[in-house]
């Protein structure tokens, strides 16, 4: 520890007094050192505040980044008064201020009475240059990537000091390449022949955008045609797996959204495809699904990240509820009706979403994001992948699969499908009908739940939620085929990657018209979907 | 098929196909056989529904078909009447009009009436226009707007309905007949249609002794002007229908198993190891 | 002739004598002095042009649902698209009267920084080229939509679903500026037609006897199909359509022209809704617009014709009345409207008030 520290103070250049008051340092608790910085940073005096800086960096002080922070903001003000820092957002009467060291929040009563703690740009530099060297020996990854990061955006020989440093003791590959291609950057305008030829062949091997910047500039630049054509060489194969990657990306970001559309569609790919019932009311058990995590989120307000967990089986149960309550209210009476069906769900869905907007008002309603859902998954520079699409995608892939099974394993399964394949044979064969249909029926408004729960994450909570996925619901199951789970699997990928794949040349909208027209076609190609059921049942 | 539109376009000595009015051949029986089914094979999933099926009718004749659940019968109606596309295998009307070339609507027009093995009337509207419906006359949509009844199809229909004894009811609502009436309705619209053939699929389901006697009279008096294929369960009927010199045709698992008259068939002992021995 | 077609249709020669006896009443009713007990004032007369428009949109979804059992949630669609027409029209009649002032091009074009008209925009400053699109287009939509859809026979919900894509898809492509149709706030701020202004009391009601004479005329039109041997196919098709089939009728055909019809008279009726409305924006083609056609014509009672006119005018002055009163409260009231209609009225309030005929 006390060497990194005196590592630190080397690579800043402080100077050595600093060094004799180190170990003093250590011994002070944060508290001391934060009244230290607070007397400092209140004194006119601007050397003082360069002082505070360097002080809290040597304490390494838990709140060192947070003050920064502040800092460069400019939202930190003391008060005439008692000389105490507060942080404040906005400097007028009756606003609140916050006590920076006891964090006791009081209200403005005179602006006169509070001075902003100002800063010069070299000690803006200063606390920049503090802050990459904490960063580049904090102990999470993240950080110091983040750091090298912000260096490389202003390479002078001080920031490559401190990465050079650091280089040494760095231990994660993925830190470490980054460093390397920072030193790469540097070597490639300061280096020998020899020296540049490593470089341009570590900057090839790298997909940082900052390293291919370089090459393109010392293309331009050099003038000795062996490095010109190796670093062209460098480049080509950069943009081949930059443009893999994109490509990727784009496949990527359309299974997520194929996810998206599976999730909404495959509730009704059981009470349409299966039951052959239309449930116009089905968008609407999705909303209530998303209601259903924001409640649970208010209920559990302190775990965000076990509310969702918990929404899954509540929206689940509520959505069953409600749709059970629609089978046995509405449809039981409508059955071989498909077009009265259609209108009187209609009318469902229509109550469903007033009663929203009366319960919850009309405007949008925001879900948190849990922590383990926010945040990218790094591949490399040009290829990360957002968690929460990541999880859409496996969610989306686990409910289906359990659907699968529950249809072609279980007791329920099988009567469903007999059920849907005769109901006359299936009802003199002792399945209760009845029973099925409710339980059938609630299975896909409970599976709709779930798809809510999913939604609430990735788009506002309010009552329309369920009308813009209702059409492309339907035109999921459609196209993939009534009464063939698969086909909707199949189907939502596609249409989702086919999206994505159309909209950097079409736009988003455009994309999605011409999704629709290709489907309004295939249909009449095809009027029973991708995976049509054949056979003389299903001539009828 | 685009490359045979194009090839259509980029031959100029002749107006394009797709502009041409469909015109059918008349219908031709020189060789006295009126529907020719040769080599028909279809399968739904799997499931060989015909196989191999050979079957000529002979203008005029009165041909009655039996099998036992899953033989094929209905679907072999399907194909005649263009419901179902055969895998394989050529099906012809006369020695000119090939079948599989059209579409239900021409094949209706070409001659072949259908009767359902459940009765299909249009259940709201009255029974007097049921039969107007039926009536051979232009089916485009513009004639159809324009058409009236005049005298001689007022007689036609008059004379339908005294033949199928629903004289008191041609104001009433098809839907509200019982099922027996219905069937006779349905026949009476195949009649309407004067068709040279006629399938009909279990005709007499639901009827009572005395109206299976009159359909049994009924359809022996249509054979001679028109060709009729009976699709039927019923044993007795069968017997009276098929008489001693009429052909019957037994399918089983989608071929022909048997054929010959009434007392041959009974005596054939693949026939009765299939059907008739239960 | 004209007799003939109603003859025995008690409904339709009550409504006929309801809309002969408005086209008089009303301009009379207008003329009284304001403080009058019987005055009718000028935005009520708009009003009551804009519920006849929607009563003609229920005719013509009565005339493929009733009576051809397409079950069509994408008439708004065509309706939309004759609104667009003539507020295309419109649009080219306020000249320099823009807030740009410019001499051709709508407001929202300059705007958009176009140079010139669209060719798609070109003609519309002709009242007579309007009127023909005004059918033209919706026709041919509905053609080339229903010559695909029906020769490859989708139907039943499938054929609801994709009418419902349709003008989903239309509703998307018209909120893009780029289609040049003025996206989101559509076309708007209108000055006047054929020279009158469209604020002026006479124009008022002449658009409103124009209301008036089209339903008629459309009622009559419909009449006529349905009271021929086509309306009878209609119903075959409706009722049991492989038969039809197999009696030699061209089901694709019949469903096509009747189907082309009814796009055209929706499209008339979008029309006349559109200068007695003042804007016509994306929105009309949402889906929820469609569906509430199909329960105007469910509550009237489906297949009687007088019956979509009724249920078009009872719900949406139902909807005046709440939207009004209590808006918190309408869609509550539509959903129930919805719900009990299919259960309990499958005939329609029309149904209630006819006597029991055989079924």
């Amino acid at each position: 520890m006390t060497s990194r520290i005196i590592r630190w103070l080397l690579a800043s250049g402080v100077l050595l007094a600093c060094l004799a008051v180190s170990a003093g340092i250590q011994a002070q608790t944060d508290d001391q050192v934060l009244l230290e910085v607070q007397a400092l940073l209140v004194s006119p005096n601007a050397p003082d505040k360069t002082v505070a800086i360097e002080r809290l960096a040597q304490a390494d002080h838990p709140r060192a980044l947070e003050i920064y922070a502040l800092l460069l903001d400019s939202k930190l003000y003391f008060n005439r008064a008692d000389d105490f820092l507060y942080v404040i957002d906005n400097v007028v009467e009756g606003a609140p201020a916050l006590a920076l060291l006891s964090q006791e929040t009081s209200l403005i009563e005179r602006r006169r009475d509070y001075r902003r703690v100002a800063i010069n740009n070299a000690q803006r530099t200063q606390i920049r240059r503090v802050m990459a060297q904490t960063g580049l020996n904090h102990e999470r990854m993240e950080v110091r990537v983040g750091a090298v990061q912000q260096l490389m955006g202003d390479l002078d020989q001080d920031a490559l000091t401190l990465i050079r440093e650091a280089y040494v003791s760095e231990t994660h590959g993925r830190v470490r390449d980054l460093m390397a291609v920072a030193l790469a950057i540097d070597t490639l305008t300061s280096g020998d022949e020899a020296a540049q030829r490593d470089a341009i062949s570590v900057l090839g091997g790298s997909l940082e955008p900052r390293g291919r910047v370089a090459l393109v500039r010392y293309v331009e630049a050099t003038d000795q045609p062996r490095l010109k054509t190796l670093a062209e060489q460098a480049l080509v194969g950069i943009d081949q797996q930059v443009r893999f990657y994109k490509g990727l990306e784009t496949v990527f970001f359309g299974l997520s959204m194929g996810s998206v559309l599976v999730l909404a569609a495959i509730g009704l790919a059981i009470t349409f495809g299966v039951m052959g019932v239309i449930n116009m009311a089905h968008g609407e058990l999705i909303m209530i699904g998303a209601y259903t995590t924001f409640v649970i989120q208010q209920l559990m307000p302190n775990h965000i990240g076990l509310s969702v967990l918990v929404a899954v089986p509540a929206a689940f149960i509520v959505s069953g509820l409600v749709g059970i309550a629609i089978e046995r209210g509405v449809i039981r009476f409508l059955y071989g009706r498909p077009l009265e069906t259609l209108l009187a769900t209609f009318g469902v869905s229509l109550v469903l979403q007033q009663a929203v907007r009366s319960i919850f008002s009309p405007l949008n309603r925001s879900v948190q994001t849990p922590e383990w859902m926010s945040g990218m998954l790094h591949f490399n520079p040009v290829f990360a992948v957002t968690w929460n699409r990541l999880y859409i995608i496996l969610f989306c892939l686990m409910v289906f699969f359990l659907l699968l099974l529950i249809l072609k394993r279980t007791a329920l399964g099988l009567q469903v499908r007999a059920v849907s394949q005769n109901r006359a044979m299936a009802r003199a064969m002792g399945v209760r009908s009845e029973r099925v249909d409710m339980m059938t029926f609630g299975l896909g408004s409970g599976v709709a739940g779930i798809a809510g729960v999913a939604l609430s994450q990735l788009t506002n909570v309010g009552p329309n939620l369920g009308q813009a996925y209702i059409i492309d619901s339907f035109m999921v199951v459609v196209f993939g085929g009534v009464g063939n789970i698969w086909g909707t699997l199949v189907a939502g990928m596609t249409l989702g990657v086919a999206n994505k794949l159309m909209e950097p040349w079409a736009g988003a909208v455009l994309a999605k018209i011409l999704v629709l027209v290709f489907i309004i076609l295939f249909i009449q190609k095809r009027p029973r979907g991708l995976f049509p059921q054949r056979g003389r049942a299903a001539e009828g | 098929m685009s490359q045979s539109l194009l090839e259509e376009v980029k031959n100029r000595d002749q107006v394009f196909s797709f502009l041409r009015p469909a015109e059918q051949p008349a219908l031709n029986v020189d060789k006295q056989i009126l529907l020719y089914l040769e080599g028909l094979s279809v399968s739904f999933d799997g499931f060989q529904a015909i196989n191999d099926l050979n079957l000529y009718v002979r203008d005029g004749e009165l041909r009655c078909i039996i099998g036992p659940n899953g033989a094929g019968k209905t679907t072999m109606m399907d194909i005649i009447t263009g419901k179902t596309r055969p895998d394989s295998g050529s099906a012809w009307f006369g020695q000119t009009i090939n079948l599989l070339d059209l579409d239900e609507p021409a094949i209706a027009q070409a001659g072949i009436g259908r009767k359902f093995q459940k009765p299909t009337v249009f259940e709201f509207l009255s029974v007097w226009e049921n039969l107007e419906l039926s009536m051979p006359s232009p089916r485009a949509v513009f004639s159809v707007l324009r058409a009236k009844l005049d005298g001689e199809q007022r007689d036609r229909i008059e004379e339908v309905l005294t033949l199928i004894a629903l004289q008191e009811q041609r104001e009433s609502r098809a839907g509200s007949l019982s099922h027996g009436q219905k069937q006779w309705l349905e026949i009476g619209m195949l009649l309407m249609q004067q068709p040279r053939l006629l399938l009909v699929d279990e005709p007499v389901a639901g009827m009572t002794h005395q109206e299976m006697d009159r359909t049994a009279e009924l359809l022996i008096s249509l054979a001679g002007r028109h060709s009729v294929v009976v699709v039927e369960h019923d044993m007795d009927f069968v017997r009276q229908l098929a008489g001693r010199d009429r052909t019957v045709t037994v399918l089983h698992q989608g071929s022909v198993l048997a054929e010959g008259s009434m007392e041959q068939v009974q005596n054939d002992r693949r026939v009765i190891e299939v059907y008739l021995g239960e | 002739m004209l007799w003939k077609l109603i003859r025995e249709d008690r409904g339709g020669q009550i409504l006929l004598a309801m809309l002969l006896l408005a086209i008089i009443a009303v301009p009379l009713l207008n003329g009284l002095p304001s403080d009058h007990p019987l005055h009718i004032p000028t935005y009520t007369v708009a009003l009551l042009g804009k519920y006849l428009t929607l009563a003609l949109l229920a005719l013509s979804v009565d005339l493929v649902w009733g009576y051809l059992g397409i079950l069509t949630l994408g008439h708004g669609a065509f309706f939309a698209l004759g609104g667009y027409v003539m507020g295309m029209y419109l649009m080219r009649q306020i000249g320099e009267r823009g807030v740009y002032g410019h001499p051709e091009l709508p407001d929202f074009m300059v705007f958009l920084s176009y140079d010139s008209l669209p060719w798609y925009w070109l003609g519309f400053d002709s009242f007579w080229f309007t009127v023909i699109m005004v059918m033209l287009v919706p026709g041919v939509l509905a053609f080339v939509f229903g010559a695909l859809a029906f020769r490859s026979r989708v139907s039943g919900v499938y054929l609801s679903i994709i009418t419902q894509a349709l003008t989903f898809a239309l509703m998307l492509a018209f909120f893009r500026n780029e289609m040049g149709f003025g996206g989101n706030n559509g076309l708007t701020d209108f000055k006047d037609i054929l020279g009158f202004s469209l604020q002026s009391r006479e124009t008022r009601l002449g658009l409103f006897i124009a209301s008036a004479v089209a339903l008629m005329l459309g009622y009559l039109l419909s009449r006529y199909i349905i009271q021929s041997r086509l309306g009878r196919v209609c119903v075959a098709v409706r009722d049991a359509e492989s038969r039809a089939r197999f009696l030699g009728y061209r089901v694709e055909n019949v469903k096509l022209w009747v189907f082309t019809l009814s796009a055209m008279m929706a499209g008339v009726a979008g029309a006349l809704y559109v200068p007695q409305v003042g804007i016509i924006n994306p929105n009309e083609f949402s889906p929820l617009n469609s569906i509430e056609v199909v329960v105007w014509v469910a509550v009237g009672g489906r297949a009687t014709l007088y019956g979509a006119v009724v249920g078009a005018l009872l719900i949406n002055y139902a909807k005046t009345w709440f939207t009004t009163e209590l808006p918190e409260v309408w869609l509550f009231a539509l959903g129930a409207i919805f719900i009990l209609v299919t259960l309990l009225l499958p005939r329609g309030v029309t149904g209630l008030l006819r006597r029991k005929e055989a079924v």
